[in-house]
């Protein structure tokens, strides 16, 4: 007994700790981003005259509108499209029996293990030749194609899981394969989908390579793959810099905070179906 | 994941997803109404699919063959092109840089994988019996936040972190160790482990917390039994507490390997490979062959070493995990 407790003791102290380390580059941000912006910052400090003004600067100079309005193009290109397709696609190879559904699976699951950074090249010159070169379009469709393989065992995983009986039932009933999936399957995939939403969005959201390379202004990329701008906008005030990245990365915090249990199911999960 | 591609980059592979169809479709099988009625399918099964099999075709399949076909050739990408055969793969595993590239990565694994998993493991541990709570919620989401922000962001903010005036130096100098402070990043020996650490900053939190929740679903009799042979702390780690989670480790250690391979986001954003190449690493060494050098077939090639290069890392972990269940 006497050991467990000093365990206890011990492992909330090291979480303590842990917790400390996780949100100290977090504020070390803020305390820099609230020093003179004229000057190099230091430390962690809380300044004696916060200069919350640098924000204001950073949000105009830093187009920080622009760009969020790019990157809800670009989720809006993404997730709408890629939730209905792989819907289907997760319907039709969790529930049916298509000739040929093992190998188009297994093309899939392999799929999951490409990182971007291998297929960024061809990618570009596919946009090229596409006409689609610094458009919203060429991330959104890039994303659309390399988030399937994922979006597609997902929601496979959750139809696999729906009992077979209340297929059975509505086959029974002398239902269609659409009607089934529309009036039976559908209604009950809600959590599956919207999780998937959640994940959808937060990587489209998050990601930096593609734009990077396939957007040339930087205002028409997602607000992450902008950060590099912010780096060579403000090389020469760090406390500029950080209020910008503060500015951007605090919609995704703030949407984080209000569905929070939702998020952190849908990440555990993700990590562990995907 | 993620992976946080991916964040954590985003994708990873399913460990179920191969293994997780056969058993259903066999209890499915006798059942003769079902079979009937699913087997009239491919038509309406086929249509639902085409969608999918057409975006990951086109924005995938398609892509991978053409970086495949670029591989065999020199191409700046704009002018004419000559077949080169396998010479810019044998460039890849012959030239310093490439491969000093391939070696960075292998030692960022120490920090996405080994560091965080261990960590998460001895912690999960030590908090297992922690009470649903107001202190366990609120440590739930200091935990998730570097998951939610971007990689980018991350990259920025421990840039300022091991800057000269930076945190961590004041830190140092605060705990009486002002005679180590450096600009970490810029010094050759220091910058690879201190990009490094920012992967185990990003990942420890999401390994803890999923560790947590494997943890939780061990029966807490096997514990009070070898609580009451006399076991030990240690011995009831390695005995209980590893091999029940093994399958979440296979899981994050997939998982954590891929973003330590495709880690192109947070050194673009913290050294840009430098000092001169210390923290270089694939990604970021296709991005400069492709479009800094143009050389087209040369980083296409590398491309698809990197893919194969995960491909060995990940499919013995899924075996592994398989087997487990």
């Amino acid at each position: 007994m006497i050991g467990s407790r000093r365990e206890a003791i011990l492992g909330r102290l090291v979480l303590i700790v842990v917790l400390i380390v996780t949100i100290l580059p977090l504020v070390s941000m803020l305390s820099a981003a609230l020093q003179p912006a004229d000057r190099n910052p230091i430390g962690l400090t809380w300044p004696s005259d916060p200069q919350w003004i640098n924000f204001v600067t950073a949000f105009e100079t830093g187009n920080v509108l622009k760009l969020m309005m790019s990157s809800v193009v670009i989720v809006l290109i993404v997730v709408p499209a890629s939730v209905i397709i792989a819907t289907m696609a997760g319907y039709a190879l969790g529930n049916l029996r298509i000739p040929g559904n093992r190998f188009i699976l297994l093309a899939f699951v392999v799929g999951l293990t490409i990182p971007f950074e291998s297929l960024i090249i061809p990618i570009y010159y596919q946009m090229q030749s596409l006409g689609l070169l610094n458009t919203p379009w060429s991330v959104g469709l890039a994303l659309i194609g390399l988030f399937m393989p994922f979006s597609v065992a997902w929601m496979r995983a959750h139809f696999v899981g729906v009992p077979v009986e209340l297929s059975e039932a509505a086959r029974v009933d002398g239902a269609t394969v659409w009607q089934e999936f529309r009036r039976v399957q559908l209604p009950l995939a809600g959590p599956a989908i919207s999780a998937l939403s959640i994940l959808l969005f937060l990587w489209t959201w998050n990601q930096f390579i593609l734009p990077v390379v396939l957007i040339q202004d930087p205002l028409d990329r997602t607000v992450a793959g902008a950060l590099t701008f912010f780096q060579g906008q403000y090389y020469a005030s760090i406390p500029l810099l950080n209020a910008g990245a503060l500015i951007i990365i605090t919609p995704a915090i703030i949407v984080f905070l209000i569905f929070q249990r939702q998020f952190i199911r849908a990440l555990l999960q993700g990590a562990v179906k995907g | 994941m993620a992976a946080r591609n991916r964040g954590v980059a985003g994708s990873t592979p399913t460990p179920g997803g191969v293994t997780g169809g056969s058993p259903v479709m066999s209890a499915v099988a006798p059942r003769r109404v079902a079979r009937k009625a699913t087997r009239r399918a491919p038509l309406a099964g086929w249509l639902m699919l085409a969608p999918a099999v057409a975006a990951y075709g086109f924005f995938v399949i398609y892509p991978f063959a053409l970086g495949v076909q670029y591989s065999f050739y020199d191409w700046n990408g704009v002018g004419a092109s000559t077949w080169v055969g396998f010479q810019n793969y044998l460039r890849v595993f012959t030239d310093a840089e490439m491969l000093g590239s391939i070696r960075n990565a292998l030692v960022l694994i120490i920090f996405f994988t080994v560091i965080p998993v261990s960590v998460g493991l001895v912690l999960a541990t030590l908090i297992r019996n922690i009470r649903a709570g107001v202190f366990s919620t609120v440590s739930q989401t200091i935990l998730f936040l570097p998951q939610i922000i971007p990689l980018a962001a991350a990259g920025i903010a421990w840039s300022w972190m091991y800057a000269q005036t930076g945190t961590v130096n004041q830190i140092l100098s605060t705990i009486g160790l002002g005679g180590i402070t450096r600009p970490w990043l810029a010094e050759y020996g220091f910058a690879l482990p201190a990009v490094g650490l920012i992967g185990s900053w990003v990942l420890t939190g999401l390994c803890t917390v999923l560790l947590l929740t494997g943890i939780g679903k061990i029966d807490t009799a096997l514990y009070e039994a070898i609580r009451l042979d006399g076991a030990g702390w240690f011995r009831e780690f390695i005995t209980i507490t590893v091999p029940g989670l093994r399958q979440q480790i296979a899981i994050l250690v997939t998982l954590t390997v891929i973003a330590a391979l495709s880690s192109f986001d947070i050194i673009y954003t913290t050294t840009r490979g430098g000092p001169g190449r210390e923290t270089l690493v694939p990604g970021l060494s296709i991005f400069r062959i492709g479009f800094t050098q143009s050389d087209v077939g040369l980083a296409s090639a590398f491309g698809i070493v990197l893919m194969i290069l995960v491909l060995i890392v990940v499919v013995p972990l899924q075996r592994l995990s398989r087997e487990s269940k």
